[in-house]
């Protein structure tokens, strides 16, 4: 480990072999490019924030290479509970977390890229980094019609989607990071990228669903090393440097010190459903015997705020729902839990011969 | 960093502010409402500061308009240069805003998802006495390199920069200006003292570590903080249920009946089958053996796994036995059950238990667990304690609890003084319908399986 940490200390000193190149290049220093050993969603995440954090990015930048084990992966400002089918996810052992670059919601699994460029704001240039990717793609397989869009998507014969980008700016440093669909599982997708619940109203940034596609599916003899290393490639033509692939592990806090405390941030409830701007939802509830309740929910940083079920007034007193209604206020937006224990000690006293179990069920079913 | 007259007109604000019922002047102005009745309600101070307009930077790219997303402060608070203000976004580009300046913020120009345009203002923020106005207008091309010589030329810096150069002897001549046309910000001074003395930076395995003196990452749900003072905050949500559940519990007129257990070979039982166990991937209590010995004995008493409707007129005597075990979650005490315990072996309950207590480790405990229950049991022994007076939950009729397993001196069938591993129960039963005997003999069968475990065997199904 130490080793490692002294190359890279060793690359920050080192040489910048000038060759003949664009204009902005980094005016001392190399850049750096860095490989994550980790396939864990948060772990990586939070090696973004550690990168960010602790790296002077005015004297140069950085390229961070990482791929993940299966994972829903949330934009800053989206709703968890509209861009995927969160039992699903669990029940699948799929992560859903949330990055804090903007944009859409991405799946990420093990045969899909994923490149951060960290530099300082003043070098801040998503589409030359977007220029660096398609240069390297057509350098290595020329026969790729590959090309970025306005959107900072790149796309594959003119429509089809093998990159989205997302990037994080804060006062004196930034990231640009995107994803590269070299050989994603697109099956797994579909079972898990549907909303939780219906009726969920929210101004939380929407995704916009495109069709995609796998490099391989049209270059299938692009290996996996064989494009890490065209991207470093070109990353050192483009910014004018050298520098070779370094691998790093994420999990090892003596050569990351403070990481740690990004990761459980980043895998708490209150950062992966407690920042989801506020939504409401409004549903109808098919009840036995014909019959329905209509569900009035509004949700703040992931907590119910307020609740009002309307029950036909013949089948069970509206004062029974209103209790229901009550207990869940307060409690998280998630049907186990402190709602389902909340719900359940109310039950204890249910008079109504199972319809007050049989709303209740109806409702907790009807949240994420 | 803040003067006097800061605490002084922050806790003037603070206290107008925590009183929302006292009546302002409605001038009809939109957002504009609170500010301007605090500024007429706020009597004269000596001086204040000038209210500086922070405008929105350039984001870069040429964009022009972004959305707000997230405020991190609200008007009346004390914010430090560099403290986040808000979260915006602009075509898949999360920025997080911070603060150019000390002082207090007096307005927000936007609501959430509102949309903000670069140059205008974001925020008033009402800084000390003769800080200057900094305007900064969108730039048109890229920003200039900004490290220049400024030897010679007179320098720029707010009054609260150069007193904090002057505290660490610093000229300012020396120090490289990283703001706009060379201006010296508070930042500059750090990174200079940095540079000189090495201290203020941890060491760290990258070379030109820069910890920069922004806000820590945004904390997790807020601590409550011992103030001294007496905290009042309203029961809501599942904290409500208890109170309704057990108010209506203690209706129920209880009578309590105890014991103890004598459980040596029950002891010496499971630490035979405990690596058997362990070996199918499930760890093995006692608690599967209580479960299980509890619905032996109400196979012969199934009184005590009965049901009485509210004005007690019928009772149902339930035919599963979906024994509840109390479990101390973060949540509080909740009490999932295993269904059907009579079609369960020991194994089963054990796996079960297991499920069941991950569940509820994770906070993940979902409504079919914690519900439909008909008997319980509580084993607070597993905390501490012999003896108890276990509350029943309705809509059930009895409840026992179980203290901690002590080792004791008893006398054996010899008269020799013998180590013996010895468990109380406190048994609580509904005394509308079960008599003191039937809750007498239903504990004597369920100590006698524990006792002699082999017995189980003979009557399990």
């Amino acid at each position: 480990m130490m080793s490692n940490v002294r190359r890279m200390v060793s690359l920050f000193k080192g040489v910048c072999r000038t060759r003949t190149c664009p204009v902005h290049t980094w005016t001392s220093g190399a850049g750096l490019v860095l490989q994550s050993r980790s396939t864990d969603v948060f772990q990586n995440l939070a090696l973004e924030d550690w990168i960010e954090a602790n790296v002077d990015l005015r004297q140069r930048g950085v390229l961070l290479l990482w791929r993940n084990r299966p994972a829903v992966v949330i934009g800053r400002h989206q709703n968890p509970w509209t861009e995927c089918d969160l039992q699903a996810a669990t029940k699948a052992g799929i992560h859903v977390a949330r990055r804090r670059s903007g944009g859409g919601t991405v799946f990420h699994d093990l045969g899909n890229l994923n490149l951060t460029f960290f530099t300082s704001k003043k070098n801040y240039d998503r589409r030359r980094n977007l220029k660096m990717i398609t240069d390297a793609l057509r350098r290595v397989r020329p026969e790729l019609d590959v090309q970025a869009t306005d959107r900072l998507d790149i796309v594959l014969n003119g429509h089809l989607k093998i990159s989205g980008t997302a990037s994080r700016l804060r006062r004196d440093s930034s990231y640009h990071h995107c994803t590269l669909l070299h050989s994603a599982d697109r099956s797994a997708l579909s079972a898990v990228l549907r909303p939780s619940t219906s009726g969920i109203h929210s101004n939380a940034t929407p995704s916009v669903p495109s069709p995609v596609a796998n490099l391989v599916d049209h270059a299938p003899t692009l290996q996996w090393e064989e494009l890490l290393e065209a991207l470093v490639d070109q990353y050192n033509e483009e910014f004018g440097c050298t520098s070779a692939l370094t691998s790093i592990d994420p999990s090892d806090e003596a050569s990351f010190p403070g990481i740690g405390l990004f990761v459980s941030e980043l895998s708490s409830w209150e950062w992966t459903f407690g920042k989801t701007p506020k939504f409401s939802v409004r549903t109808v509830l098919d009840l036995s015997e014909h019959r329905s309740a209509q569900l009035h929910l509004e949700v703040k940083n992931g907590l119910v705020a307020s609740c009002q079920v309307l029950v036909p007034p013949d089948w069970i007193p509206q004062s029974l729902a209103d209790q229901l209604s009550q207990v869940l206020v307060g409690e998280r937006f998630c049907r186990h839990g402190a709602a389902a224990a909340a719900v359940s000690t109310l039950l204890r006293l249910d008079g109504t011969g199972g319809r007050l179990e049989e709303l209740s069920k109806a409702v907790l079913r009807a949240m994420g | 960093m803040l003067t006097h007259q800061y605490h002084h007109r922050c806790f003037r604000v603070q206290n107008l502010r925590s009183d929302r019922t006292v009546p302002r002047l409605t001038v009809t102005l939109g957002r504009n409402l609170q500010t301007i009745g605090y500024r007429t309600l706020y009597t004269c101070t000596a001086n204040h500061g000038p209210i500086v307009q922070f405008k929105l930077s350039d984001i870069g790219e040429g964009i022009m308009e972004v959305t707000v997303k997230e405020w991190y402060v609200k008007e009346g608070d004390k914010v430090s240069q560099f403290d986040s203000i808000c979260e915006v976004q602009s075509d898949k580009a999360s920025v997080t805003i911070t603060s150019r300046y000390d002082g207090v913020i007096r307005k927000l120009y936007y609501d959430v998802d509102a949309t903000a345009l670069v140059g205008k203002p974001l925020v008033d923020i009402e800084t000390e006495a003769s800080e200057e106005d900094v305007v900064e207008t969108p730039a048109m091309a890229r920003e200039e390199h900004t490290h220049q010589e400024i030897k010679g030329h007179k320098t720029q810096a707010t009054p609260a920069v150069r007193r904090l150069a002057m505290e660490n002897n610093i000229k300012l001549s020396e120090v490289v200006g990283s703001g706009k046309d060379g201006r010296i910000l508070k930042e500059d001074i750090l990174n200079f003292l940095s540079k000189q003395t090495g201290a203020i930076l941890p060491p760290a395995p990258f070379q030109d570590i820069r910890t920069p003196p922004t806000a820590p990452p945004p904390s997790a749900a807020p601590r409550p903080v011992f103030t001294g003072k007496d905290r009042m905050e309203p029961l809501k949500g599942f904290h409500r249920a208890m109170v309704k559940t057990m108010t209506a519990a203690l209706q129920i007129p209880h009578f309590g009946y105890c014991d103890e257990v004598d459980l040596s070979q029950l002891v010496q039982l499971r630490s035979d089958l405990k690596s058997t166990s362990e070996g199918r991937g499930v760890k093995l209590s006692y608690m599967p053996f209580f479960i299980k010995a509890a619905s032996l004995g109400l196979l012969h008493f199934p009184i005590l796994n009965a049901s009485v409707d509210e004005g007690c007129q019928n009772i149902t005597y339930k035919a599963s036995h979906n024994v509840g075990v109390a479990m101390d979650t973060s949540q509080g005490l909740l009490v999932p059950n295993v269904k059907n315990v009579q079609l369960l072996s020991v194994f089963d309950i054990a796996q079960e238990l297991n499920r069941l207590q991950t569940l509820g480790a994770a906070g993940q405990l979902g409504a079919a667990d914690l519900s439909g229950g008909t008997f319980t049991l509580s084993n607070i022994g597993s905390i501490g304690g012999t003896y108890a007076k276990p509350v029943i939950l309705p809509p059930e009729v009895a409840i026992g609890a179980l203290g901690k397993i002590q080792v004791l001196p008893r006398f054996d069938p010899s008269g020799q003084v013998v180590r013996a591993h010895i468990m109380a129960v406190s048994w609580s039963a509904d005394h509308r319908i079960i008599d003191g005997a039937t809750m007498c003999r239903f504990s004597n069968l369920w100590k006698d399986y524990l006792e002699n475990p082999a017995r189980m065997v003979l009557d399990l199904k």
